[in-house]
């Protein structure tokens, strides 16, 4: 059996998804090779090759890729998927937005979000916003999987010395074009991969006062996020929102300030490490699933919590 | 131009859904059902381009059993035109859905269509991607903003920490995000008018699709509980615990 996984790369370096994406292809217990698609990208090429216990890698370097379009992409892994019996990539923004792809050229089905590798066809997803895991089991002969980041340690980086192998298949599909690309310059870490993450709620009661966030933020490295609730009040903008329909988060440290724990809020942080709830209602649900609850007045709780920081 | 809209009737996202005692599935009985929040995203997406003059017709469409029918009058009222439910039993695979979105796309060849990034019971990501890749077509999924831009489609897309902007040639497939916009509510007088727009029936065989199976559920189970934490009594506390009990702060 034989498993490729699909580099996560800027061209220069790998990102870290793409050591848990090599830790589940570990668990599949199978031969791994690494496709590297890009665009002058024989710096990440080597950095792959460096990661221990990967046969070969596959180095596709063609401006076509250089920007990860998926309609470029996907015909490439296709082909170059032929001999694989699984297809592996972190379920980050790029890894959805390619694997499907890949899936349906291929006629398979896709697993999504995989969160454990129970045998070589049968695996965890977590299904409704994680409140239930899922067991599936494929009958395809070929698996095209992506992993969610945060249920697989990463693979060592180093430790291994494979060979990279030019792939010249140039795949244009002539579809679409790449404009830009805007990546936030925050000195915050992005809330999906941040470490730690401080969220406000309805309680924090207007836009203006969540700047008493961000001073905790500074001190921690935290990353800022928010409830439904408080987006829906146009306190903050959608994007910050941690929830079932917004962003799903597992930090090692996550801090609910003044958010009362709707089902819809739970769903998207739960599997943090550590969870502390600061709300002045001893009741509020968010208590239920806060490793530490402070029953306390935010507005006096938050000042004190950054200068002891 | 037309364009075609893809909406699923799911569990409504503030029920909590669990797992059946013997594990087959999960509990669905007498839990309220709604369309699919990102769907409604799409839908409202088609009636904005509507009222700026760019689309002409909109088309929804949703695959499932004859309740979902419910989800399409939704669509209807919110300001699709027309409805087409493709009947089918029990839970369709997302690569199936995909192949008869093509069948519907290769019948009503709209220039745009435009679906949810995901459904919030199945949370696969896939059915926009897997559409996009059977039709040939160029896609812009998780999108923020979209823009007709004369034969083309400019798209902004919501990346791992940032955004990326991309130009589409058409026909072209959206996904969209929560960012697009804010789905508006229906009026009464729209849901009345609902009720009379046309709504066609197709089956899979219409299509020339076979309803294929790659996945078997297993089982389902909740996920492993949180053990229950404790109340701190203030914030020195608090700090004491982050730091020297659970270790995750310096």
């Amino acid at each position: 059996m034989s498993t490729l996984v699909i580099a996560e790369h800027d061209n220069e370096s790998l990102s870290p998804a793409t050591l848990n994406a090599m830790a589940a292809a570990q668990a599949l217990g199978a031969d791994i090779d690494i496709l590297v698609a890009g665009a002058g990208c024989s710096a990440a090429a080597e950095a792959a090759a460096a990661i221990g216990g990967v046969g070969k890698v596959l180095c596709a370097d063609n401006a076509v890729y250089g920007n990860q379009l998926a309609e470029n992409v996907s015909l490439l892994i296709a082909e170059v998927a032929a001999p694989y019996d699984n297809i592996v990539a972190a379920a980050t923004t790029n890894g959805k937005n390619i694997m499907p792809r890949v899936a349906a050229l291929l006629d398979v089905a896709q697993i999504s979000d995989v969160i454990a590798v129970e045998s070589a066809d049968t695996f965890k997803r977590p299904i409704y916003a994680g409140n239930v895991i899922a067991t599936v089991q494929s009958s395809d002969a070929k698996k095209v999987i992506t992993v969610r980041t945060t249920a697989f340690d990463p693979a060592p980086a180093d430790g291994g010395s494979a060979s990279v192998e030019a792939v010249d298949a140039v795949h244009d599909a002539g579809l679409s074009e790449f404009i830009s690309q805007e990546i936030a310059q925050s000195d915050r870490p992005e809330l999906t991969a941040a470490p730690i993450v401080i969220s406000g709620g309805r309680g924090m009661q207007n836009g203006e006062n969540f700047k008493m966030l961000e001073g905790i933020a500074d001190k921690l490295g935290a990353a800022i996020g928010a409830s439904r609730a408080a987006v829906d009040a146009g306190f903050v903008p959608n994007d910050m929102q941690v929830g079932q329909t917004g962003k799903i988060v597992a930090p090692d440290l996550y801090i609910a300030v003044g958010i009362s724990g709707a089902i819809q809020h739970l769903a998207g942080m739960k599997d943090s490490k550590t969870i502390v709830a600061i709300n002045k209602d001893d009741d509020a649900p968010i208590f239920q699933v806060a490793d530490y609850g402070l029953v306390a007045d935010l507005f006096t709780a938050l000042p004190e919590l950054e200068s002891k920081l | 131009m037309k364009v075609l809209v893809a909406v699923k009737r799911v569990v409504d996202y503030n029920v909590k859904v669990r797992a059946k005692a013997d594990g087959t599935d999960v509990d669905l009985n007498n839990v309220k059902m709604s369309i699919n929040p990102f769907c409604e995203i799409a839908v409202e997406e088609a009636v904005r381009l509507k009222e700026a003059g760019v689309a002409t017709e909109i088309v929804a469409v949703s695959i499932g059993e004859k309740a979902c029918q419910e989800q399409i009058r939704t669509a209807l009222a919110l300001g699709a035109d027309r409805g087409i439910q493709v009947e089918t039993e029990g839970g369709v695979e997302p690569l199936v859905v995909a192949k008869l979105l093509k069948g519907v796309i290769d019948k009503e060849e709209p220039q745009l269509v435009i679906l949810g990034k995901q459904s919030i019971d199945g949370d696969n990501n896939q059915t926009g991607q897997m559409l996009a890749a059977l039709a040939n077509m160029a896609q812009g999924t998780f999108a923020s903003v979209v823009e007709v831009d004369g034969d083309r489609l400019k798209v902004t897309r919501e990346i791992d920490g940032g955004l990326q902007t991309l130009s589409l040639s058409l026909p072209a497939i959206i996904t969209t995000d929560l960012r697009l916009n804010e789905p508006r509510y229906a009026s009464l007088p729209n849901i009345m008018k609902a009720k009379k727009k046309p709504l066609d029936v197709l089956t899979p065989g219409d299509l020339g699709v076979e309803v294929s199976k790659h996945l078997t559920l297993v089982k389902v189970e909740p996920p492993a509980e949180r053990k229950a934490g404790i109340k701190v009594e203030d914030v020195d506390q608090l700090v004491d615990k982050l730091k020297n009990e659970a270790k995750v702060i310096g």
